[in-house]
């Protein structure tokens, strides 16, 4: 039996650039003014244990979502490999999505269709019937705090954390194996976001699922997760259980005192903020 | 691990895989009751479309440039042309539109990484595209018929529908071939599909005989499917000519079929690795 759920290993991506042929000339380089490709990832290799949440903490545009998409096949590396439960998600890529879903920051949705049509959709295309999943749906609402009722209204008469809610029942209604949540809880009010970690854990405890977690809330990846690795920079900076990362920043201070705040930042060189007050700089926010 | 083998086994007969594509037919079947205005949108400028050019030739006939007599052939010839440009539009339409709506939606990222094979996916777009084209292109029909006086007795009105069923299979061909292009080029991509439509318009024979277009240009006639649609929709509704008078046309077509079918797929197929490789499926909008 794998026991790994997940293994990236030495992966790369760019972006940008496009083709531009005066690149082959070693002399001169690029003279149309264009910016080389970008590299977003730089050799990332990191390994989920089936069963366990594994938390990724970084910044916005730290690569995380990059990598989501990568385990997703949504996006190809251009080097390195990624396995899940030992397949390729490259050359394996229609095996590897029976195993997985995942659950974005942005939850899509057709927005003039219901929630419920929605969800018949996505169920339906991942081979249920619509009787299984209007039996299964009930359930997974209800554990959510989403009144099944509003599930016939039209996605775009309901709140963002109701359709964040919405997206997380589209992907645990398929039962992934591996379920790849990046940044669920991002923007939501207090009360959907304790939902939503609540029923993160609930289904950990009774399923048979491994769970990616991106996030760059602290409090969260402390709470959920069992192991976190620190992504700065398309770099994986540091692994290993919140107790380990914070015996590894102590230097005498008690645990208690330290919390993953201080870790992250004492390993990565910089404040979660700065990153993400440096992209929306980049990005002109 | 039973449960992963399970499930990446190769799916179940084909009842269940032609299952998995009727889910695409109700979802844009939804998607059509959601956005029924633009439906009455396009039905209006459809019948206004067919009722503007099959006019000219009325205005033929009483601007002495024709008989009244063969001012009646144009008014059939014309009538049919449009009617049968609105119905190959709308299966382009539908399947290339959906597309860039998928994207603007953001849920092409859920769609592409659900278990279901490409061919599937698109045969169930192409199948709602054809049978939305079919109402649509009826009810223009049924519309813009009384304002003129045709002959419609001779039709051989069955082997109509048999060139239109055997035609459509060329014609999602088509349209899953130009359906590559906004997967290509999120931002371009759909007007380059229009400017496609375009060249099929002006080469097909839509509002005047392939034989008066140049030489150079009538060769591409020869390569469209729509020049042999609507010569059989013709042979069939003006001279009334059966299945087996239209056989040739109607081999034609399902030699058109089974090579854009499968082609289009395959292009498809090759162009969804380079759309993940260079990050084409964020969302857009």
């Amino acid at each position: 039996m794998n026991s790994l759920a997940a293994k990236a290993t030495d992966v790369n991506k760019y972006f940008g650039g496009g083709f531009d042929y005066r690149r082959l000339i070693p002399v001169g380089g690029s003279r149309n003014g264009k910016k080389g490709p970008v590299q977003v990832l730089h050799g990332v290799s990191f390994e989920i244990h089936r069963g366990e949440i594994f938390g990724l903490i970084g910044a916005n545009g730290s690569g995380k979502s990059t990598l989501v998409r990568i385990m997703s096949t949504l996006l190809l590396p251009d080097s390195g490999d990624v396995r899940i439960f030992g397949l390729d998600v490259v050359q394996e890529s229609s095996q590897v999505r029976t195993l997985i879903n995942r659950v974005s920051a942005d939850p899509s949705f057709f927005r003039n269709m219901s929630a419920l049509e929605n969800l018949l959709f996505f169920g339906r295309v991942y081979g249920l019937s619509p009787g299984k999943i209007r039996q299964r749906l009930p359930g997974i609402l209800e554990r959510l705090g989403f009144e099944f009722e509003r599930a016939s209204e039209p996605m775009s008469h309901l709140s963002r954390g109701q359709q964040q809610k919405i997206a997380v029942a589209r992907s645990f209604l398929t039962s992934p194996i591996l379920m790849l949540l990046d940044e669920p809880t991002t923007g939501l009010d207090p009360r959907s976001k304790r939902d939503v970690q609540a029923f993160i854990r609930q289904v950990r405890q009774e399923h048979d699922s491994t769970i990616l977690l991106t996030t760059h809330d602290m409090e969260e990846a402390e709470l959920l997760c069992d192991r976190i690795s620190f992504i700065a920079g398309g770099r994986i900076v540091a692994e290993g259980t919140p107790l380990e990362l914070r015996q590894r920043v102590a230097n005498g201070r008690p645990l208690n005192e330290i919390n993953m705040e201080t870790v992250f930042m004492e390993l990565t060189g910089k404040r979660l903020e700065e990153d993400e007050e440096r992209v929306e700089v980049m990005a002109g926010v | 691990m039973s449960s992963i083998t399970d499930r990446i086994a190769v799916r179940g007969p084909i009842g269940g895989r032609l299952n998995l594509g009727w889910a695409f037919v109700e979802r844009q079947t939804n998607l059509w009751k959601r956005y029924w205005a633009w439906e009455l949108v396009w039905l209006v400028y459809g019948v206004v479309n067919t009722l503007a050019i099959t006019f000219i030739a009325e205005e033929a006939e009483q601007a002495g440039i024709a008989g009244s007599e063969g001012a009646a052939g144009l008014v059939i010839f014309l009538l049919l042309g449009t009617l049968v440009w609105a119905y190959l539009s709308a299966v382009l339409d539908d399947i290339s539109l959906v597309i860039t709506w998928e994207r603007w939606e953001g849920t092409i990222e859920h769609t592409l990484m659900a278990p279901v094979s490409r061919a599937i996916h698109l045969i169930g777009m192409s199948v709602f595209g054809v049978l939305h084209a079919i109402v649509r292109t009826l009810l223009i029909f049924a519309i813009a018929v009384p304002f003129f006086s045709v002959d419609l007795g001779q039709a051989d009105w069955f082997a109509a529908a048999v060139v239109i069923l055997v035609g459509s299979v060329s014609v999602a061909g088509l349209g899953i071939l130009t359906g590559v292009l906004p997967l290509l080029y999120p931002e371009r991509g759909t007007q380059m599909s229009f400017m496609l439509q375009a060249v099929v318009l002006l080469v097909s024979g839509v509002y005047y005989s392939v034989e008066v277009l140049p030489g150079w240009l009538r060769v591409f006639a020869y390569i469209s499917p729509a020049t042999y649609i609507l010569d059989g929709i013709r042979g069939a509704v003006i001279d009334g000519r059966g299945v087996v008078d239209l056989w040739e046309t109607l081999i034609t077509l399902a030699l058109f079929g089974a090579v854009l079918v499968p082609g289009g797929i395959a292009v498809f197929s090759v162009a969804e690795p380079w759309a993940k490789k260079t990050g084409q499926l964020k969302r857009q909008g």
